[in-house]
């Protein structure tokens, strides 16, 4: 009996005798962050947010825009550009003075490398560069460094500069180290399988280690072009539960918190010790409205389901922040964005607009919800004031993949739903909400206007007529238009926008949410 | 008896033990591909597309054909576990979709950290629940008795995941008892180079106390929030147990010789519930192997749990093959080390 006394009396001494935790390091941002989706550092293949803003902050792009207007487009590892008359020939200055983490210059060779390696590889976001007419067959003649310092970029027509450049910014734009990563070329992958887990850039942080789901650290680039970061290190944890974040931060064993609910927002309310940091990001929420329903055809019908949606009380009770309401199909920050919010929740002009189409009595109809937060809780809510206008809506919850694989056969009759843009221009969400060139069942393109069997050959025209505009001012001009009319006719009721939330000690500053994810910078963050 | 027939009695001895042991790796062998063709079949009929998980949404439908054929799916099935399976048997589990990682590399990074965990939360159910089971059986039906089988349906039928968020909060959010979720301060994060994976082992062994004593400050309350549910199990066994031979002849004779109480009950009663309590434990440890999920969740435990199920959950299903194999083989290899252990202290069982 002693013996054991004596044994856990050791024990209890031997962890008394650990102070609990401090704060954290001055020099290093500790970050809690969820980045499970990670699941490649090759720039080529990147597509998930969380590698989106791994590569942001590691990786130079040529060119890139400011977070706050976008419409401002500046050089980074492009020092100037041209563009021909015929509108077809992009020509780079490259910048001088920038080294890649192992010590090699950056010139136009890696340039014209990494965009030819993005086309070659053929990855999921490779289509973002495959949209000016590059294939692996012909990359190595479009994209070509004529100089060291020079690199030119041939269209196969002229679209839209704007256009172009904001596809550039994208990470698939990230310039890579040819020579490193050729050096670990292996059976002509140019280095893919390598690059996935490792690291070749000039950015204003390099990769120090990355564990899937579970760590990465950033070590500063003290040699960065444009000036050192502030601080030496960042370390980013993967928490996945958002109740221990928010602990975490309120202890103050991390500098931020990336991924709190709503309540948890709620409840951080009031503490001097954390602030809430928030901006809109291109996420939107909708409603897909079939038009392979007999109903839902009816454009008095969209209409009226249109003012059944109660915006702000939805805003205010359920996403407290972390969404706000957002009308038309391009986001906030976004070139051409258009703000106007039309619609509120208004049963008795619907009911109006509902016996004009020829349902005095309303009508029933089915939603596919995916079954988490905060999809299924927004669904309860529209079904309640569906119900105002006599409309019975039935809720199917369902896992995500299943909701998406039944919305891509095109088999639902509203689907509830999120849409992130793929890259920072317009065309992006244009492309897909209000452009259906082939409404056959069996079409090559799915975007989401056909998944909801919308046949627009107009609207299609006037969409593919902004992408090739090249006056910045009247391109935004056409899509403000664009928007405008989708916004009333379109079987889309769009809701909302999201808000990246982030909860920061109150001796954060510089940390950056930009309007997508890879122009989220850490960058100029000091504590 | 002649000395030839002895010699044939030993080889007799020896081919029998053969028997037995081929008989044993053959049953083994059988129980792997059992589970691998069961654990293949429900990752095959799951309602996710592996592809569609690998590629996105947004992938064209060329790149998604590319990747299908890339990862074997356009093959009938069976040929699709076959192939598998030769790969299996070169120690190839193939690359998970999740981490880009040979999956081997993966189940080596994170096996440790739930093995160090499992291990320390047994301790601790054993330190705490073998001497309140005693005690609940010494004093059976009085009040000590009850108060520890409070203690004990407490840790059986709250919530782990409860529980750990609960003790989060106020050991580490209130009291400062303890540092936070890790298995260790961001402060010491990437200084020690891995060679066992345990961190408690690595850190002494390259004589790093500081580290030893962060790690030690960390694994505390995910090991004791854990270590409950098997303190739970233990304690009520343990009890039982006792209670069985408590009643025994022996007990009474020991008592009338005027032996100490204290000695009867923790050396002459104690010492033979040893024997089923190890199988107890073993089944315990197991469970906790594999069973530790929520607790790593709560705790940002980067341990085999959280590795599986998010495998499964993203349909990476070389991943959660190659974990289930890893787990079979520990719950094979603890089931036939209880077996040596009870043979070793049970002469009857010799």
């Amino acid at each position: 009996m002693k013996r054991w006394f004596a044994f856990v009396l050791v024990l209890v001494v031997a962890f008394s005798a650990t102070p609990a935790t401090a704060a954290t390091p001055a020099d290093t941002l500790v970050m809690a962050w969820q980045f499970d989706d990670i699941i490649t550092l090759d720039p080529a293949e990147i597509f998930e947010f969380s590698g989106a803003e791994y590569a942001g902050n590691t990786y130079d792009r040529l060119i890139g825009y400011e977070v706050d207007d976008v419409s401002k487009i500046y050089g980074v590892a492009a020092e100037s550009w041209t563009v021909s008359p015929d509108g077809k020939t992009y020509t780079f200055k490259i910048r001088n003075g920038i080294t890649f983490a192992s010590g090699n210059p950056l010139t136009a060779e890696d340039v014209a490398f990494s965009l030819q390696r993005t086309v070659i590889l053929d990855k999921s976001p490779a289509f973002i560069l495959g949209q000016f007419g590059f294939t692996a067959d012909n990359v190595r003649d479009q994209i070509r460094a004529v100089d060291a310092n020079t690199v030119t970029i041939e269209t196969d027509q002229a679209y839209a500069p704007t256009f172009v450049l904001y596809c550039l910014t994208a990470t698939v734009g990230s310039v890579v180290d040819k020579k490193e990563v050729m050096a670990h070329e292996k059976d002509g992958d140019l280095g893919h399988a390598w690059l996935r887990t490792n690291y070749a850039g000039s950015g204003p942080f390099k990769l120090n280690q990355w564990k899937a789901s579970e760590l990465l650290i950033l070590d500063a680039n003290q040699a960065y072009w444009d000036g050192a970061p502030t601080l030496k290190r960042v370390i980013i944890r993967h928490i996945a539960e958002q109740a221990t974040q928010r602990l975490l931060v309120e202890k103050g064993d991390i500098d931020i918190a990336r991924n709190l609910g709503p309540d948890q927002i709620k409840g951080l309310e009031g503490n001097p010790e954390v602030r809430i940091h928030s901006s809109p990001k291109g996420g939107i929420f909708y409603l897909g409205l079939n038009q392979k329903h007999e109903a839902l055809q009816k454009p008095q019908v969209r209409q009226a389901l249109k003012y059944l949606v109660d915006y702000d009380g939805i805003a205010n009770t359920i996403l407290k922040g972390s969404m706000e309401p957002h009308q038309a199909f391009l986001p906030k920050g976004f070139l051409g964005a258009l703000e106007d919010k039309p619609f509120k929740l208004d049963p008795e002009k619907a009911k109006q607009l509902l016996a004009e189409a020829g349902y005095p009595n309303g009508l029933t109809l089915t939603m596919d919800t995916r079954n988490n937060f905060p999809t299924l809780d927004m669904a309860q809510a529209i079904q309640s004031t569906f119900a105002l206008g006599g409309v019975k809506l039935e809720i199917i919850p369902m896992d995500g993949k299943q909701a998406l694989t039944k919305y891509r056969a095109r088999n639902h009759e509203i689907y509830i739903g999120r849409w992130g843009p793929d890259y920072q221009d317009p065309h992006t969400n244009a492309d897909t909400f209000a452009k259906n060139v082939d409404n056959a069942d069996d079409a090559k393109a799915k975007p989401l206007a056909w998944r909801n069997a919308w046949d627009i050959p107009e609207m299609s025209k006037k969409t593919d007529a902004a992408v090739k505009e090249s006056d910045p001012e009247k391109r935004a001009q056409m899509y403000l238009e664009l928007q405008r009319e989708h916004q009333q006719t379109s079987p889309f009721v769009i809701m909302f926008q999201d808000i990246e939330v982030a909860a920061e000690r109150s001796n954060v500053k510089g940390f950056v949410l930009g309007p997508s994810f890879d122009s989220n910078f850490y960058r100029g963050v000091t504590k | 008896m002649g000395p030839r027939s002895q010699t044939s009695a030993q080889g007799n001895r020896a081919w029998r033990y053969g028997r037995k042991l081929s008989a044993l790796i053959a049953s083994v062998a059988l129980t792997f591909v059992g589970l691998l063709f069961v654990t293949f079949l429900i990752g095959r009929v799951v309602p996710i597309d592996p592809v569609l998980a690998a590629v996105g949404d947004r992938a064209p439908a060329e790149v998604y054909e590319r990747v299908r054929i890339e990862l074997g799916l356009h093959l009938p099935l069976y040929q699709q576990f076959f192939v598998y399976i030769a790969k299996v048997f070169q120690g190839d589990f193939g690359r998970s979709i999740l981490t880009a990682n040979p999956v081997t590399s993966d189940i080596l990074r994170v096996f440790p950290a739930t093995l160090e965990l499992a291990t320390a939360a047994t301790f601790f159910g054993i330190l705490l629940g073998i001497p309140m089971g005693v005690i609940g059986a010494v004093h059976q039906g009085r009040w000590p008795d009850q108060v520890l089988r409070v203690v004990g349906l407490f840790g059986y039928s709250v919530p782990v995941f409860w529980l750990g968020l609960m003790g989060l909060l106020l050991f580490y959010g209130r009291l400062d008892w303890v540092p936070g979720p890790g298995r260790l301060d961001v402060f010491y994060e990437g200084l020690l180079t891995p060679t066992t994976g345990v961190i408690l082992i690595d850190s002494a062994l390259a004589g790093e106390w500081d580290i030893f004593r962060n790690a030690l400050a960390h694994i505390t309350l995910p090991a004791a929030i854990l270590g409950y549910f098997s303190l739970a199990y233990i304690s009520r066994m343990t009890r039982s147990f006792m209670l069985e031979q408590l009643s025994q002849e022996y007990i009474t004779t020991a008592r009338v010789k005027g032996v100490s109480e204290r000695a009867v009950i923790w050396r002459h009663a104690l010492g033979n519930v040893r024997i089923p309590l190890v199988t107890v434990i073993a089944l315990s440890y197991g469970n906790l192997l594999e069973g530790s999920v929520l607790t790593e969740t709560v705790f940002a435990w980067p341990g085999l749990g959280f590795y599986l199920t998010q495998s499964l959950l993203s349909a990476d299903m070389n991943a959660v093959l190659g974990g289930t194999i890893v787990v079979g083989t520990v719950f094979i290899g603890i089931n036939l080390l209880s077996d040596a252990l009870y043979r070793l202290m049970d002469p009857r069982a010799r």
